[in-house]
């Protein structure tokens, strides 16, 4: 169903570019070789890949959860914030100290973040939807105070043009690059045959790994641990979860603060791994690309499952970088990728009517046949909830 | 500072000021007044604004015409309203996710237009101020309340019309019949579906008056993503407003007001950082939202798609 979604924005998309005198077929071509033509820009559609995929991990357990978690940028943002100020603060820390502190700080920032629409939600009975997106805004200012006072480069507080960013982070927070890896394992297995080129120059880093294996770490915890099961449990029915005896109002906050967590942790992930600083120029919207709401997309197209998230989060990571690519060729402003993006959310959501009527319709045949068995939780799981 | 504060026509600007900001929250918070009220909760508010706003400025900027600029920001406004209707109400869309839908196509086709017909950024001849005879004569009140544009006076006119029509007519009841127990509603034979595209497109409507009102009355320019999250505030003045249109009015108000003083303070230099005054409005919401929470209830079936016979 996805990927008919995917087929139908295109589809829109090709009547806008011919609205717009362009020829479809040669931008959507322009598009894909531009996402996926070279190793280099391969490595640039994991790159961008990267920071959705961890905020898509994160909407997962919010989703489950039952909490709508909007407030994905904000949380980037504070991400990023703690990681900038731990790597500033510690200049000559080793990077076996400064990677792994720099991404933990960067998650319990966004956890916290997350967590104040938790608390809100849970014990004050405010829409996290729409604290989320304040918080957002609170973020954003929060970040370019920081930019323009404590801090700044001091290069930049003497030169002319004094442009809003820190110090490039010391040289040890950089997260590793992944290309020398990934060329001895095409040697290893002979895949370097006619094709020339390398991994080894493209910025490709570490986070995309990491980002998979939190994929893998947060299925582990919603499928195969009472926590994870409590969690769905409040989402799927928030009554029926109390009455089993679970405090559903600690699960929300939980939700809300391992949701912010990962978005954090892509924030933490943008600035080690790819801009080596914090910078307001351009606005926030500059340092998170979207991915805030973009991951939101590629969770929602993942299923809500955090495996699923990851070729989905590699798909739309394609979409921006093409988009880049068509610009450049057809002369199509690369807002058009945003449009394509909304419109598989747009699609994605709508038809989940269908998919539910179908479902429905396959469980009523089924039931018809044999006892109702899919409606009631497994009684394994009952028991652990009790 | 509070002495400079303290100073009449420092007082009078800050109030002047926040009356009109408070324009394009109302347009689009008493348009979500409507389709909230009968249970659709419309997060895309903010990608209509653009799309209006963007409407509104391009057929000013071709045909020079005001009217034209207020009926194509109407008309794009009841596009993406129908729109979001048979996303919310047909195709029964998680209206949260949605609604972000909705915000990033705005956001990116208003973007993708204005770079398609601009080369660079140009401004128009907006809404004239419009003083009102007699009463702007008036000292200290005339000039905050009756020198504005027209399009700041129908926003401040909407609020008793939405008052009127959702209390004191037919109509209002079915909408809030539908928003507070659909299959009641339903059973007395009122169409849940017809009341809920109504109220959603009539929202899309008036989201997009309010994206116009920015570029073609209070700034007169169209940049990209230029609402900057007013939508967003939009709909969470709805909550602080309890769903009522004079609520909705005085959170507007309030905000605007923190809005216009914190834009005050920052042209004095004052020792609050500039930011931090930014950011003054924001958490205020969030303040209002936590004691509006605990006040009243929301509209029942909120979010909720209507199904027959469940």
């Amino acid at each position: 169903m996805p990927i008919l979604a995917v087929i139908a924005a295109l589809l829109i998309g090709a009547v806008i570019l011919l609205l717009m005198d362009a020829d479809p077929i040669e931008a959507y071509k322009a598009l894909y070789e531009g996402a996926f033509g070279t190793k280099n820009t391969f490595a640039d559609t994991l790159i961008k890949a990267t920071p959705l995929l961890l905020v898509g991990v994160g909407i997962c357990i919010s989703f489950r959860g039952g909490v709508v978690n909007i407030g994905g940028e904000g949380q980037m943002i504070v991400g990023g914030l703690a990681a900038t100020a731990l790597a500033l603060a510690n200049p000559d820390a080793s990077a076996e100290f400064l990677v792994p502190a720099c991404l933990a700080a960067s998650f319990v920032a966004g956890a916290i973040w997350g967590g104040i629409a938790g608390v809100l939600k849970a014990y004050f009975n405010v829409n996290e939807i729409l604290s989320t997106v304040m918080l957002n805004q609170i973020a954003t200012y929060w970040m370019i105070y920081l930019m323009n006072n404590t801090l700044i480069d001091p290069d930049q507080l003497t030169a002319a043009s004094r442009i809003p960013e820190t110090d490039r982070l010391p040289r040890q927070s950089d997260l590793p690059r992944i290309g020398p890896w990934l060329d001895s394992l095409y040697e290893w297995l002979g895949l370097n045959g006619a094709d020339s080129t390398r991994w080894a120059p493209t910025l490709l880093h570490i986070g995309i790994i990491v980002g998979v294996v939190f994929a893998i770490l947060v299925w582990i915890l919603l499928w195969r641990t009472t926590l994870g099961y409590r969690i769905r449990a409040v989402g799927k029915n928030p009554r029926a979860a109390r009455y089993a005896g679970i405090r559903t109002k600690r699960y929300m906050v939980l939700s809300l603060l391992l949701s912010g967590g990962m978005a954090g942790l892509a924030g933490g992930v943008q600035v080690l791994g790819v801009r080596h600083r914090m910078s307001a120029e351009g606005g926030a919207i500059a340092f998170t690309g979207n991915a805030g709401f973009n991951g939101i997309v590629a969770a929602l197209f993942g299923k809500l499952h955090p495996l699923g998230t990851i070729p989905a989060s590699v798909l739309f990571g394609a979409l921006l970088v093409g988009g880049n690519k068509l610009q450049r060729t057809v002369q199509v402003p690369s807002a058009l990728t945003t449009v394509l993006i909304s419109l598989v959310i747009i699609f994605v959501v709508s038809s989940d009517l269908w998919s539910r009527q179908r479902a429905r319709r396959r469980v009523s045949s089924a039931s018809a046949e044999s006892a109702p068995a899919s409606s009631a939780p497994p009684a394994a799981e009952m028991d652990r909830v009790g | 500072m509070i002495q400079e504060l303290l100073d009449s026509s420092v007082l009078i600007g800050i109030a002047t000021s926040g009356i009109r900001l408070a324009t394009p929250y109302l347009y689009a918070a008493i348009g979500e007044t409507f389709g909230q009220r009968s249970g659709v909760l419309n997060l895309g508010v903010e990608g209509i604004m653009l799309m209006g706003a963007f409407s509104g400025f391009w057929a000013v900027y071709v045909s020079g015409s005001l009217f034209f600029g207020v009926l194509a920001a109407l008309l794009v406004g009841l596009l993406m309203g129908l729109g979001t209707a048979f996303i919310n109400v047909t195709l029964k869309a998680e209206q949260g996710i949605s609604g972000i839908g909705i915000f990033l196509f705005g956001l990116g086709l208003s973007e993708l237009l204005f770079q398609q017909s601009f080369d660079s950024v140009v401004t128009v001849r907006g809404f004239p101020r419009v003083n009102i005879p007699v009463l702007s004569d008036i000292p200290v009140i005339g000039e905050v309340f009756f020198r504005h544009n027209v399009l700041v006076y129908v926003a401040f006119a909407l609020v008793p019309i939405a008052w009127f029509v959702l209390n004191k007519t037919t109509l209002g009841l079915k909408i809030r019949a539908v928003g507070q127990n659909p299959q009641a509603a339903d059973a007395m034979g009122i169409s849940v579906a017809r009341v809920r595209y109504f109220t959603v497109t009539l929202g899309g409507m008036l989201a997009a008056m309010a994206g116009a009102s920015l570029s073609i009355a209070l700034l007169n320019v169209f940049q990209q993503n230029m609402t900057a999250g007013q939508g967003f505030i939009a709909v969470a003045l709805v909550y602080f407003g309890s769903w009522r249109p004079f609520g909705v009015m005085a959170g507007a108000l309030l905000f605007s007001t923190v809005n216009a003083l914190q834009l005050w303070v920052r042209t004095k230099g004052i020792d609050i950082p500039a930011e931090y005054a930014s950011m003054a409005p924001y958490l205020l919401t969030i303040l209002a939202l936590v004691f509006a929470s605990q006040r009243v209830d929301q509209p029942a079936a909120l979010t909720k798609p209507f199904e027959r016979g469940e």
